[in-house]
C-alpha cells in the first residue's frame, strides 16, 4: 500500500497504539539487560550505580573465553564452507529453469523448515551411526548445514535481480566465461555473498539447541555456556556476557543490512 | 553495398522439447550487406531478436550456419566474434565508471591502456559525451546511457554492430533524435548495423534495408520505399502502414494489360507485372493516400463506385469510408489544403479513383 | 553445447544440496528408522532389531504386572504444546497483525527502518533473550519492583517459572515471524481496493474486515504456520522460563537423549514433530500455492 499515513482516511483505531506496545515489548527485555549489565549491585535488579567491572569480570573467565574461541572456530569454519557452497549453489539456480528444480529448491531451504530439535537428534543420532566422535567438528558440520540457506537466500535475490545481459554484455566484449565472472558478476555479487556469510556467521554464532545435542561433552561453545551459568542462577557476569552477545548479533545483523543495501 | 557480410543461411531455432517446443525461428536465409543500416522489423515473437541473438552467438542455432565474411561462426562464442551488440537495457557495467565500460571490451582484446584510453576518448567525442568518462552509468539519463552503450560497442571495432531495439526505452522525442543519431553514427564509422525493432517507423526512417518478419520467418527485404510501396504480402502491408485489402479476379483487360475484376463490373487496371499461377480470389493492397475521390458523375477512368459512410478530419488530412457497391469498404486519405478536392458528405454516390501502379497484388 | 551447460549448472549446485543431503536428509530418514527400532539396554539402540515400543510408549505403559495401561503423560505435553503454540500464535496475531499494518501505512523510508527493527531480536541469541525475560518476571525483578511501586502488594509475583511465562517468552520470541508474512501481503494491497469499499459505502470496519483481511489471508496464514511450527518444537523457552517443570515436545525429545536415555522413542517424537511440520506446509502450499517462508 502507497498511502499518506497522516491521511485520516488512513487512521484505524487501535493500530498505532498496538504497533507501539509491539515495539515496546520487542525492545523493553533487550534495553533492561544492557542496562542491568552496567548495575552495580551484585542482586543484579536493584540499581546501586554505574559499573563496567561485570564486564571486566567476564572478560577474564578463562572458561568464558576457551567457549567464545570454540564459537568462533565453529562460526568461521561453518560460514566459509557454506558460504562457498551456497554461492555456486546460487549461480546454478538462477537462469533459466530446469527439471527438478522444485524439488532441488526445497532441498537447499530445508533447513530452515525441519524443527531444530529435530535436526539436532536427527543429526546426532547420524553421527553416532557412523561412528563420528562428537565434538567441534560435528558442531562445524551440522551448523554448515543451517548456514547454507542463510547464505543462499541473499545471494540468490542479488542473482535474480541482476540483469542477465549484463553477463552476455561482458561475453559480447571479448571477456571469456572466467573473465565474464571475475570483472562483471562477481563485483554486483559480493554484497549478496558477504550479507549471507554475516547472516550465517552469526546464526551459528547463536545457535544453541543443535550445539548443544551435537556437541558431546568436550565441545562447549560460548551459549552452551551461557546456558550451564543461567541454570545456576542470575548473576550481574551473566548480565554482562549476554549484553555482549547480544551487542555483536545487533552490529552484525546491522552491517549486513546495510551492505545488502549497496545498490550501483 | 556489395561484400556481403553476414549470411543466415535456413538457420532455425527451436527451444525446449516435446510438447513444449517452441519454433523461434524457421529457416531464414537472408545476406546482409558491408556498411549497411539492415533493420529486422516485426512484431513481438517473430524472431527478429532470436536471430540477431544467434548472429552475436548468445545462441546456438538448431539448424542451418551462418556466416560471417564466408567463414562459419557456428561454434565460436560471443567473446570470439569480432561482432558487439548494443542491449535492449543497455546492459552498462554499473560497477565500472563510463570510460571503463567502454574500454572493457579493448581491454579483453589486450589492447595497450594507453591506447584503449585514447580510443575510449575518440568514441565519447563520437557520440557527444567527452565530458562523462568519469560518471558511472546512474549518474546518466536514458539517453546517455544509449549513447554510451554505442560507445562501448563501437570501441573494438567490431565488424558489425547487433541493436536490440535499443530506443524501445526512451521518450518519443529522444527516440527521434537517436534515431538521426544513429544514422549519422552508421554512416560516420562505416559499420554494418543490424537494428531490431517493431516500431516500423523507426525502421523506414534510418534503414537502408528492412527484412520484414512474422512468424520465424522472412517475409520481404527490401528498401523502405520497396517495402511501402510494393508489399507482397498481406501481413507486410497490414503491418506497416494502413491499407486496404480487396478481394477479386484477375482478367485481361478490355483493351488489353491487365486487370482485376471486383464483381459488379468494377473492373479496374493495373500495371504489376504479376505470374499468372492464380487469378481467382486474389487479395490486393492499395494504400488510402494513393486513392482519390470523385463525384459519381465524373468521366475519370479506373474508378469504382461507392456511397460515402463516414467522413473523419484529421487536421492535415481528411479520411473517408466508402462502400463500394457489394464490395467491401475502403478507406480513402485526401490531403487538405488549398486547392483541396470537393467535400463531400455522409451518403454522396461518389467514384474512387483507382491509379493503375496503386494495386499490388499480394502473394497470400 | 545445450548439455554442457547443463552439466555446468549441476556442478555449480551439486556440493550445496548432496551437503545437506549427506548430512540433514539421511539423518531424517535414520531418524524414522531408529523410531522402529529396540533401545538398548544401557541407553542408545539395538541397530537391526525391530520394535514398536517407540509409538506404543507414547500412549501406553507396562504396569508391574507387565499389562499395557494408558499412560497420559506423554499425550499431556503434546496437548500442552499444543494449547501454548495456539495461545502464543492468538497474542502474535493480535498484535502483529496492527503492526504490520501500521508499518504498511508508512513512507518508505521509514518502513525499511521498522521492518529492520522487527528483525533484529530474531538475530540475537534465543538463550539471551528468554534469559532477559527472566530478568523482567522474577520474583524481584523489573515487573514485580514496578508493580509493587505502584502500591500493589505482590508478595513475589510468582509467574516465572509457570506456564504464562512461557506464553510470553514464546511470543516474544516468534513474533517477527507473524509480522513479517502479514507485512509482505499488505505491501502488496492496492490501497485503490480500500478506497474503492469506502467509496462504495463501507466503513472502517468493514472495510477492515470485508477488503482487508480477507486480501492479507495468505500472509496471515503464512504467519501462523511459522510462529506455530517452531512454537512446537521450542526447546529454549520452557527450559528457561517454565523452569524444566513444564516440558513442551522438544524437551520431552531431548530428555529421551539425556536421563531417559531411550533414543528410539525420542527419535519416534521426533518423526511425529516433524511430520506435524511437513503435513502443514503442504496444506499450506496447496492451498496458497506457495512456501509460508516465501512470503517473508
Amino acid at each position: 500500500m502507497k498511502v499518506d499515513a497522516s491521511n485520516p482516511l488512513w487512521r484505524f483505531r487501535g493500530i498505532t497504539s498496538t504497533a507501539m506496545f509491539f515495539f515496546a515489548y520487542l525492545y523493553l527485555p533487550i534495553v533492561v539487560l544492557i542496562a542491568l549489565s552496567f548495575n552495580e549491585n551484585r542482586l543484579a535488579t536493584i540499581w546501586t550505580g554505574f559499573t563496567t567491572d561485570w564486564y571486566l569480570v567476564a572478560l577474564s573467565n578463562d572458561d568464558m573465553l576457551r567457549a567464545a574461541q570454540n564459537s568462533l572456530v565453529v562460526a568461521v569454519s561453518a560460514t566459509v564452507i557454506a558460504t562457498i557452497a551456497a554461492t555456486l549453489a546460487a549461480m546454478g539456480m538462477t537462469r533459466g529453469r530446469f527439471r527438478g528444480e522444485n524439488g532441488v529448491s526445497a532441498m537447499l531451504v530445508l533447513p530452515l523448515l525441519v524443527p531444530e530439535i529435530v535436526t539436532a537428534i536427527a543429526t546426532l543420532l547420524f553421527f553416532v551411526a557412523i561412528g563420528i566422535k562428537l565434538g567441534l567438528l560435528t558442531i562445524i558440520v551440522a551448523h554448515t548445514v543451517f548456514c547454507i540457506p542463510f547464505a543462499y537466500l541473499p545471494i540468490r535475490a542479488r542473482l535474480e535481480g541482476m540483469d542477465p545481459s549484463l553477463a552476455e554484455a561482458a561475453n559480447d566484449l571479448y571477456a571469456n566465461e572466467w573473465q565474464a565472472f571475475k570483472r562483471v558478476t562477481l563485483p554486483l555479487l559480493w554484497p549478496g555473498i558477504l550479507s549471507g556469510a554475516m547472516l550465517s556467521f552469526i546464526i551459528s554464532l547463536d545457535d544453541f539447541v543443535i550445539s548443544y545435542f551435537v556437541g558431546g561433552a568436550g565441545a562447549t561453545t560460548l551459549p552452551i555456556y551461557i546456558f550451564g551459568m543461567i541454570r545456576i542462577g542470575i548473576t550481574p557476569e551473566v548480565n554482562a556476557i549476554s549484553a555482549m552477545m547480544l551487542l555483536v548479533s545487533i552490529i552484525f545483523v546491522s552491517v549486513s543490512f546495510l551492505i545488502d543495501r549497496i545498490r550501483y | 553495398m556489395s561484400e556481403v557480410v553476414i549470411s543466415a543461411q535456413s538457420v532455425g531455432k527451436t527451444f525446449g522439447a516435446g510438447p513444449d517446443m517452441v519454433k523461434a525461428l524457421g529457416g531464414v536465409s537472408v545476406d546482409i550487406f558491408q556498411n549497411e543500416f539492415f533493420t529486422m522489423l516485426g512484431p513481438s515473437g517473430c524472431g527478429k531478436t532470436t536471430l540477431l541473438r544467434l548472429i552475436g552467438g548468445f545462441e546456438q542455432a538448431s539448424y542451418g550456419q551462418i556466416l560471417l565474411e564466408g567463414q562459419p561462426l557456428n561454434d565460436l562464442p560471443p567473446f570470439k566474434r569480432p561482432i558487439n551488440t548494443v542491449f535492449q537495457s543497455y546492459a552498462l557495467f554499473p560497477h565500472l565508471t563510463v570510460r571503463q565500460n567502454i574500454t572493457f571490451g579493448l581491454e579483453m582484446k589486450s589492447v595497450s591502456r594507453r591506447e584503449a584510453n585514447a580510443r575510449a576518448d575518440e568514441m565519447l567525442d563520437l557520440v557527444q559525451l567527452a565530458e562523462y568518462g568519469d560518471r558511472v552509468p546512474s549518474q546518466l539519463s536514458g539517453g546517455q546511457q544509449q549513447r554510451i552503450a554505442l560507445a562501448r560497442a563501437l570501441a573494438p571495432a567490431p565488424k558489425v554492430l547487433l541493436l536490440d531495439e535499443p530506443l524501445s526505452a526512451l521518450d518519443l522525442k529522444l527516440r527521434k533524435e537517436m534515431q538521426v543519431e544513429l544514422k549519422r553514427l552508421q554512416t560516420e564509422t562505416g559499420i554494418t548495423f543490424v537494428f531490431v525493432t517493431h516500431d516500423q517507423e523507426e525502421a523506414l526512417a534510418m534503414s537502408d534495408r528492412i527484412a520484414v518478419m512474422q512468424s520465424g520467418q522472412i517475409l520481404q527485404v527490401g528498401g523502405p520505399r520497396e517495402i511501402y510501396e510494393q508489399p507482397t504480402h498481406r501481413f507486410v502491408a497490414d503491418f506497416i502502414g494502413d491499407s486496404n485489402f480487396l478481394i477479386g479476379d484477375l482478367v485481361e483487360a478490355p483493351n488489353g494489360g491487365r486487370a482485376i475484376n471486383f464483381g459488379e463490373s468494377q473492373v479496374i487496371n493495373f500495371t504489376q507485372d504479376v505470374a499468372a499461377d492464380k487469378s481467382n480470389d486474389v487479395t490486393v493492397s492499395i494504400r488510402p493516400e494513393r486513392l482519390d475521390i470523385v463525384g459519381a458523375d465524373s468521366a475519370v477512368a479506373n474508378q469504382l463506385a461507392g456511397t460515402v459512410r463516414a467522413v473523419t478530419y484529421f487536421g492535415t488530412d481528411t479520411t473517408y469510408r466508402v462502400d463500394l457497391d457489394g464490395q467491401a469498404t475502403v478507406t480513402v486519405r485526401m490531403q487538405n489544403g488549398d486547392g483541396a478536392t470537393a467535400q463531400f458528405a455522409q451518403g454522396d454516390r461518389v467514384g474512387v479513383v483507382v491509379p493503375s501502379d496503386a494495386i499490388r497484388v499480394l502473394v497470400d | 553445447m545445450g548439455n554442457i551447460l547443463r552439466s555446468k549448472r549441476f556442478w555449480l549446485i551439486a556440493p550445496a544440496v548432496v551437503y545437506i543431503g549427506f548430512f540433514m536428509a539421511i539423518p531424517l530418514v535414520q531418524m524414522a528408522y531408529v523410531s522402529i527400532l529396540e533401545r538398548g539396554d544401557y541407553g542408545g539402540v539395538n541397530w537391526g532389531a525391530f520394535s514398536f515400543n517407540a509409538y506404543v510408549n507414547f500412549i501406553f505403559e507396562r504396569d508391574l504386572m507387565d499389562n499395557l495401561v494408558v499412560n497420559t503423560d506423554y499425550i499431556q505435553i503434546f496437548l500442552r504444546s499444543f494449547g501454548l503454540s495456539a495461545m502464543t500464535m492468538t497474542f502474535a496475531l493480535l498484535l502483529g497483525f496492527p503492526t504490520a499494518f501500521y508499518i504498511s501505512t508508512q513512507p518508505q523510508g521509514r518502513r525499511n527502518l521498522l521492518i529492520f527493527l522487527v528483525t533484529i531480536p530474531f538475530w540475537t541469541n534465543i538463550l539471551v533473550r528468554n534469559y532477559a525475560w527472566m530478568l523482567l518476571l522474577r520474583n524481584g525483578g523489573l515487573l514485580d519492583s514496578l508493580l509493587n511501586w505502584a502500591g500493589m502488594e505482590t508478595g513475589g509475583l510468582d509467574i516465572l517459572y509457570t506456564p504464562y511465562a512461557v506464553s510470553i517468552g514464546l511470543t516474544y520470541t516468534y513474533l517477527p515471524f507473524m509480522v513479517l508474512p502479514i507485512y509482505a501481503s499488505l505491501e502488496k494491497l492496492d490501497h485503490r481496493l480500500v478506497e474503492a469499499a469506502f467509496d462504495l459505502g463501507a466503513d472502517k470496519r468493514r472495510a477492515m474486515t470485508r477488503v482487508i483481511l480477507p486480501l492479507a489471508a495468505p500472509g496471515i496464514a503464512a504467519g501462523c504456520i511459522l510462529v506455530v511450527i517452531p512454537c512446537l518444537g521450542a526447546y529454549v523457552t520452557p527450559e528457561l522460563l517454565g523452569g524444566g517443570k513444564f516440558m513442551m515436545i522438544a524437551n520431552l525429545i531431548g530428555s529421551q537423549f539425556g536421563a531417559a536415555r531411550n533414543w528410539p522413542f525420542g527419535a519416534g517424537l521426533g518423526f511425529v514433530l516433524l511430520a506435524i511440520v511437513l503435513i502443514s506446509m503442504m496444506v499450506y502450499s496447496l492451498k496458497f500455492k506457495s512456501l509460508p517462508e516465501e512470503k517473508i
